[in-house]
């Protein structure tokens, strides 16, 4: 089967052909979801996948610099938080269009990324967990910030004139003290990684079975005019999501009669 | 033997809801309790943290006991990690996750000073039977009185052996008989550990109860510093004086002195007051009559006029713990007891005594 290589091409020149490629030849061919009644599951467990490999990679990196934002002071500070809130206000296109410049295989990153795993992360499934990452973590980053400031920095100076390191206070005074705040933002950023459409499909692409997650399938199930499937994945992606947030408000909100 | 040399400038930037603020005090302290007694917002618990490391001054040098804390000149800042300062917060800052013995273990775990294992369970042990906090040692602090939060703390801050201690405001919302018995524990401390304690407080009564030294704060500066009976006994300054709250305080002038026989003779509000003598002053020098109310006493009117009684109009009269508080005119007032209070009711002037040994002399 014919598979457009991004080297041969541009790297970015190609994407419109191969989705549409990709789908025209695939969906309606291999995959008959408008003759069966059977739907393909695979875009619901690849989305919980993604964002679960996202949620992680944003709890521990968006941790760190949420700590780092809330706690120091240092040159250029605002610069990194506008840096990272700007994911937030771009378009997905445009954050796209950044990924595939840098992480593209002709790109020095998308070399050594593709030295250390053989393969290239453009047009994987890993490259929609970058795509869920940039999605959720503007977010995450800006709201677990607002989580540690609120940590009321005397249990932390308490900590530090009883000898403790910063490391220490972190993962035993500061950590637990928020983690009630962080955790239904972890939930939040789960959801979000579900939701991303622009940036994943731009970088990851529309390879059904391989890179085609739930809001793909859904745009591709519209556009294909296969309404029952879309239906369908709509449902499931909304109640997936109505129960996140649900169980988000269940962790943020106190046991009836704590003092906290 | 530990003592405190600090000598500090920190310039705060006017903020929204606070005007530009500059402290600059020098601070030395001995091992007992120093008190920094001012109003609010006087800089004294800003102070306490450049001490404690939290903040960075812009200026000045700080030493405990030789060791080198913080100095601008040679860009030292000790990190506050590595100061060993026992630092009691106004709320205590228990750490509201943890059980009293967690507050105390993770003291010990990070002082790690007194072996592991076996000796630090029974150091933790005698420290919680110390401040009668065994049978509490499973509970967390929401579960605490305020007295009981406050002795947990104290005993947290022990167990990492500090070199000095700092305490800001620590009785605040605790009511008369937690407060007393706050002091005994304190004053047990500062016995046992020997290390020099700076007690933030409003508190005029604190001040009398526990310290040995105090040092007067306004507006970021040290109005007086010294031992706590020649701070209160001879204020420095008219503004002391009144600050303290405890003076009458008069225009006067000086009309006789003789050192010879020890005594001198003020002139103020038309009345001759005799007085100790009144060395560095001159006749004729101009300044302020000071008598402690508590040394005044106070009797009914009668025609005989001699030295060193005034009759004043009284203004007001309420009742006091101590008794009750009589208001006169010039913002005069006087404590006496019930049973002295007896025979002067009803009276619109009163007789004040004052005793000439009391009296107290502040130049213009």
């Amino acid at each position: 089967m014919y598979r457009p290589q991004p080297r041969e091409a541009s790297a970015i020149g190609c994407r419109c052909a191969y989705a549409r490629y990709n789908r025209s030849s695939q969906t309606r061919s291999n995959r008959p979801m408008n003759a069966s009644s059977t739907i393909d599951w695979f875009p619901l467990w690849l989305s919980l996948r993604v964002a679960s490999l996202a949620t992680v990679f944003v709890l521990t990196a968006g941790t760190f610099l949420a700590y780092v934002l809330s706690h120091k002071t240092f040159r250029g500070k605002n610069l990194l938080d506008a840096l990272i809130t700007l994911p937030l206000v771009l378009p997905p296109t445009v954050l796209g269009y950044y990924l595939l410049v840098l992480a593209g295989r002709v790109s020095p990153l998308g070399r050594l990324y593709e030295a250390v795993f053989g393969q290239p992360l453009v047009f994987t499934w890993q490259a929609a967990v970058v795509a869920a990452c940039l999605h959720s973590a503007p977010i995450y980053i800006k709201a677990a910030r607002a989580v540690l400031e609120a940590v009321d920095y005397r249990y932390e100076w308490a900590a530090h004139s009883l000898g403790a390191s910063e490391w220490r206070t972190f993962w035993r005074v500061t950590l637990p003290l928020a983690l009630r705040g962080l955790s239904s933002l972890a939930t939040l950023s789960f959801a979000r990684s579900l939701g991303d459409f622009g940036v994943t499909i731009m970088v990851a692409g529309n390879i059904p079975g391989r890179t085609q997650t739930l809001s793909v399938a859904i745009f591709d199930a519209v556009e294909s005019g296969n309404g029952r499937l879309a239906r369908v994945l709509v449902l499931v992606i909304s109640a997936v999501a109505l129960a996140l947030l649900w169980s988000a408000n269940l962790v943020t909100r106190a046991p009836r009669g704590s003092a906290a | 033997m530990n003592r405190i040399e600090a000598r500090l400038v920190k310039r705060l930037p006017a903020a929204q809801d606070s005007p530009a603020f500059e402290l600059n005090v020098h601070l030395e302290a001995q091992p007992g309790i120093t008190a920094l007694f001012g109003p609010s917002g006087s800089g004294k618990t800003l102070t306490l943290n450049c001490i404690a490391g939290f903040m960075r001054p812009d200026k000045g040098r700080i030493l405990v006991d030789d060791q080198i804390y913080f100095d601008a000149a040679a860009g030292v800042h000790v990190p506050p990690q590595q100061r060993r300062c026992g630092y009691i917060f106004q709320d205590h800052a228990l750490f509201p996750h943890m059980t009293v013995r967690d507050n105390l273990r993770f003291a010990a775990s990070v002082a790690g000073s007194k072996g592991r294992g076996l000796n630090q369970h029974r150091r933790l042990n005698e420290l919680l039977e110390t401040f009668e906090l065994s049978d509490l040692a499973g509970r967390k602090p929401e579960q605490l009185s305020g007295g009981q939060k406050q002795r947990a703390a104290l005993a947290r801050i022990l167990v990492t052996e500090p070199r000095i201690l700092l305490l800001d405001e620590p009785t605040r919302g605790l009511d008369a008989r937690l407060r007393e018995s706050f002091y005994a524990v304190l004053r047990k401390t500062r016995d046992r550990l020997q290390v020099p304690i700076l007690l933030v407080t409003h508190d005029l009564e604190e001040c009398f109860e526990l310290a040995d030294s105090v040092c007067v704060m306004e507006r970021g500066a040290f109005l007086q510093c010294g031992l706590r009976d020649s701070v209160f006994h001879k204020p420095a300054s008219l503004e002391i004086a009144r600050w303290l709250g405890i003076y009458n305080v008069a225009p006067a002038e000086i009309e006789a002195l003789d050192p010879g026989r020890n005594t001198s003779r003020l002139r103020m509000l038309g009345y001759e007051i005799d007085g100790p003598y009144l060395p560095g002053h001159l006749l004729g020098d101009r300044g302020y009559f000071c008598v402690r109310q508590s040394e005044v006493t106070v009797s009914a009117p009668d025609n005989g006029k001699s030295h060193n009684q005034l009759v004043l109009n009284v203004v007001d009269r309420n009742p006091c713990p101590r008794g009750i508080h009589i208001a006169f005119e010039h913002d005069f007032a006087a404590v006496v007891s019930e049973a002295e209070y007896q025979p002067l009711r009803g009276h619109e002037r009163l007789k004040l005594h004052i005793p000439a040994r009391a009296v107290y002399f502040i130049a213009k």
